[in-house]
């Protein structure tokens, strides 16, 4: 089988804030009511993170776990143990009302490293969100200028950016256009 | 400009987060209804000046659609709550009581 790329085979812009595409990860979607015992206790031994809150996400290594809506989690892992995670996750939920899907291929994984006020700023230039109160373990599912996104910070100076492939070209041009800027702040 | 707060996953955004989705608690009128109540299943929409109930969608979050109460003259937004109901809840409906004396919208007041 050929081998995974990423969009933009690994593009990095350097700066204040710096902007870079990951290495392909893989990624499963679990589809299901997240609020019963039986898919988020599968969910939670697949991923080996706790199933997190109401716009939560939790980061362990290379792995993350992330409630995108009541009843739509994803699970970003090491592309090595997708077939594995995904075989278990959709043996394990074989008589449940959810579906475990690979979305591997399906999404870009964008990371922006620098200052944490400079983080701050370049989203709140292309989303509407309160970026002054977004706090790490929180992931919002919102917009990037036009674009549908997701974004996270796994840790202060950190923020990692989820957006479908097929727009990866134009969210990391927004990101590192917006990162090039003068500051405001 | 209007700021939601979406009830599936608690997000307040402005509204380009949002979609809208037209007047709610509409009836649906399927085979055996008349043809008034087709026609008014089908073409007759509320445009008031001041209080209404919309359908709003939060497109780029978590995809739910729910309800929304609001005031189409101030753009000032009452409240929202589920996608299932099929009526406003009462709380909500006091809060516009309160604020807008006198208002009416189809058979609510």
């Amino acid at each position: 089988m050929s081998d995974p790329v990423s969009a933009l085979h690994g593009l990095t812009v350097e700066g204040s804030v710096r902007v870079e595409d990951l290495a392909p990860r893989g990624m499963i979607t679990l589809r299901g009511d997240l609020s019963d015992a039986t898919v988020s206790d599968a969910l939670a031994r697949a991923a080996g993170l706790a199933v997190p809150d109401r716009r939560g996400i939790a980061v362990e290594g290379e792995k993350r776990l992330a409630w995108m809506s009541p009843d739509e989690a994803l699970l970003i892992l090491p592309r090595a143990r997708l077939a594995a995670t995904l075989a278990g996750l959709t043996e394990t939920l074989a008589s449940s009302h959810a579906l475990a899907a690979d979305m591997s291929d399906a999404r870009a994984l964008l990371r922006l490293t620098g200052e944490d006020a400079a983080l701050r700023e370049v989203l709140a230039r292309l989303a509407p969100v309160d970026m002054a109160t977004f706090a790490t373990g929180e992931i919002r599912r919102t917009r990037l200028a036009q674009v549908a996104c997701a974004f996270w910070m796994p840790a202060p100076g950190t923020v990692e950016v989820i957006c479908f492939r097929s727009v990866a070209r134009y969210a990391f041009d927004l990101l590192a256009q917006a990162a090039a800027s003068p500051r405001i702040s | 400009m209007l700021i939601l707060t979406c009830p599936c996953c608690g997000v307040t955004a402005e509204e380009t987060e949002f979609h809208g989705g037209g007047e709610a608690h509409l009836k649906r009128e399927g085979p055996g209804s008349d043809d008034a109540a087709l026609e008014g299943y089908l073409f007759h929409r509320e445009n008031p000046r001041g209080v209404h109930f919309e359908r709003w969608r939060h497109v780029y979050g978590c995809g739910k659609w729910f309800h929304a109460a609001r005031d189409t003259a101030t753009l000032e937004v009452f409240g929202t709550y589920p996608a299932q109901s099929t009526r406003p809840p009462e709380d909500l409906l006091e809060t516009i009581r309160a604020k807008r004396p006198g208002w009416r919208w189809r058979d609510l007041a």
